[in-house]
């Protein structure tokens, strides 16, 4: 490290050399299972059967045909998108309030609240999945995307209010005052002023609460048990143990396995930055 | 928000300039309809409106299970109760079970150790790359991050199937490889016996969690100057010594955040190991903590005591993340 800085820039560095050596190796070996995700999914069943593997694609796209016109996908798709609509809207909203809340106000329980909240983020699916299974059955809303959207909710609700939090508070009330001075009521000075400040920050929460909601497979995999109801990974995993049955067409399971990926792929692109920074919040600054 | 009202009622001069003055200190205060009286009297209820939606979906889908939760787990509940025969109240009986139950007790040893194995292993190796992301030039850096954040990004389901597939025991390219590396593993079934069942998913959760860890402690790296290191350095002290007396101490509190997010994660491991279980693993000898929960209570339908495992979970997690909340605490004030 501080010999990259003290050697001339010219001079022969063995350990530099070896350490970028080291940084390709590691890389290649990381993106190797997303690689041969893509790569199976564009090659026929019979190849990939075959003794010998291929590491170049053919750009063989029947397994996409195929995976799509199995009906399922299509079906799982339009549930995944609406429980994920539905929570993401739902959880932007009350975690927007509850950040605006905690962020501008000082109020009594205020503390208690933030500390309720950061625990309430540690409480694992796992350990709660049958008594919220027990709590859906009873209001009747299994296999139910709304049933599904509340708990989803609730379950990011939490995260996205500590990272809203900090966004809300980045942006000074003395604006919006400001603006009050200059003839704005305070829903204008709010509206005009402090909401397009917090645009990036509601995007970012809003793309965390999508990739949650999006991923998620515990609690679906106990509230969605009917077929036709399956999101996007009930149905992978469904998929894939269907084709178990018969010899695995592992091409079709990874042609579906890349279509569930690409889009998170891409939205986690977006809030990465974000993401890390939010879970370790300062603690850099020591 | 009752504000609002509030605020257009006073278009006069005298009650603005009032209003910015007091703006920064208290704006909920500011605002209220009556400059004259005193302020610090008057509750704004405002926050609490606010807070409403949250609280009440919090409320009802994790505080009523959780109360749900420890309310069965002292309950007999089997599969009568299906047909609404009304639970009988046993107290600390499901309790007592499970801590008499030797399963109970290998699947929590289980648990802990893979956690613990796991959580050590990311952390050393994120590190490691960290470290390795700091000693290249931008280029390799670069192909390095951007290697680690696909892994990062990909859904949980879809590494999973990947990985089965890797390791398949027929055609999968693992067993290619280390047959053409010279070692016999033609045909070998990863997933039969436990430990190298705890292999796989060892490998996959590794392999998931290192670039979170990596990009954390990288970023912790960046903020430590050269110009220390160089100094250290001009006085005589060796590469480790660098690192055991200036990098590790300036990293410690993002380490120590990062490790207890992956023993709290790592606790919790659930769907990579259902996935390979459903891969075809013997059940009853790979189940951790997370499965074993879903076995009581989906499969068979033994909620008291499923809710009795869960309670002791909640527990354990309570436990395991209480210096991280006090510690994100500590940053907040």
């Amino acid at each position: 490290m501080a010999t990259a800085t003290t050697a001339p820039a010219a001079a022969f560095r063995p350990g530099r050399l070896l350490a970028t050596a080291a940084a390709i190796v590691v890389a290649l070996i990381w993106v190797f299972p997303v690689y041969w995700m893509v790569n199976s999914s564009l090659l026929p069943n019979v190849i990939l059967t075959s003794a010998t593997p291929r590491f170049v694609p053919t750009g063989f796209i029947d397994n996409y045909v195929a995976v799509i016109k199995s009906g399922g996908f299509l079906n799982a798709l339009g549930t995944s998108l609406l429980v994920t609509l539905i929570a993401v809207a739902a959880c932007l909203l009350f975690a927007f309030c509850a950040a605006l809340a905690i962020s501008r106000y000082k109020f009594k329980g205020r503390t208690s609240f933030v500390l309720t909240i950061l625990f309430i983020q540690m409480l694992p699916a796992e350990g709660l999945f049958v008594a919220q299974y027990k709590l859906l059955s009873s209001a009747d809303l299994l296999n139910n995307a709304g049933g599904l959207a509340v708990l989803y909710t609730a379950a990011v609700v939490p995260f996205t209010i500590w990272m809203l939090r900090g966004f809300v508070a980045g942006v000074p009330a003395d604006l919006e005052e400001a603006a009050m001075v200059d003839g704005c009521s305070r829903g204008q000075a709010f509206f005009r002023i402090t909401f397009p400040l917090l645009a990036p920050g509601l995007v970012a929460s809003g793309v965390y609460a999508f990739l949650q909601a999006w991923n998620e497979f515990t609690i679906a995999l106990v509230i969605m048990q009917k077929e036709n109801s399956h999101t996007l990974p009930l149905w992978l995993r469904s998929f894939l143990m269907q084709s178990n049955s018969r010899a695995t067409d592992w091409g079709q399971v990874m042609a579906a396995s890349t279509l569930v990926a690409v889009p998170v792929i891409i939205f986690f692109l977006i809030v990465q930055g974000r993401l890390t920074s939010g879970l370790v919040a300062g603690a850099v600054k020591g | 928000m009752s504000e609002d009202t509030d605020a257009k009622v006073r278009p006069e001069p005298a009650a603005k300039s009032r209003q910015h003055a007091g703006a920064v200190a208290e704006p909920d205060e500011v605002l209220s309809p009556a400059p004259t009286a005193p302020r610090r009297r008057r509750v704004t209820w405002t926050p609490y409106v606010l807070l409403v939606p949250a609280v009440v979906i919090l409320l009802a889908a994790l505080a009523y299970p959780v109360g749900w939760q420890l309310v069965t787990s002292t309950q007999q509940f089997g599969l009568a109760q299906q047909f609404h025969v009304p639970p009988d109240f046993v107290g600390a009986a499901n309790y007592l079970t499970l801590l008499a139950d030797p399963q109970v007790w290998t699947v929590v040893a289980r648990s802990l150790a893979f956690c613990l194995v796991n959580a050590i292993l990311t952390v050393l190796i994120g590190v490691g790359l960290a470290m390795l992301m700091n000693a290249v030039g931008r280029l390799p850096r670069l192909i390095l991050q951007i290697a680690l954040l696909l892994a990062w990004a990909m859904p949980v389901v879809a590494s999973m199937t990947v990985f089965v597939w890797l390791f398949n025991w027929h055609t999968g390219v693992v067993n290619w490889l280390l047959t053409r590396l010279g070692f016999d593993y033609v045909n070998h079934n990863w997933l039969a016996s436990p430990l190298s069942f705890y292999f796989v998913a060892t490998v996959i959760v590794v392999w998931m969690s290192v670039p979170f860890v990596s990009f954390s402690v990288y970023a912790g790296l960046t903020q430590i100057s050269g110009e220390v290191l160089e100094a250290a350095q001009l006085d005589g002290a060796g590469g480790w010594r660098r690192f055991a007396n200036i990098t590790l101490p300036m990293i410690r509190p993002v380490l120590m955040i990062v490790l207890l997010l992956q023993i709290i994660w790592d606790l919790r491991v659930f769907t990579q190991i259902k996935l390979l279980q459903d891969a075809g693993a013997p059940i009853a000898s790979t189940d951790l903590l997370g499965t074993y929960i879903y076995r009581l209570g989906v499969a068979s339908s033994d909620f008291g005591m499923a809710a009795a495992m869960s309670v002791f979970v909640l527990i354990l997690t309570i436990l395991v993340s209480a210096p991280y909340v006090r510690s994100l605490i500590k940053e907040d004030n």
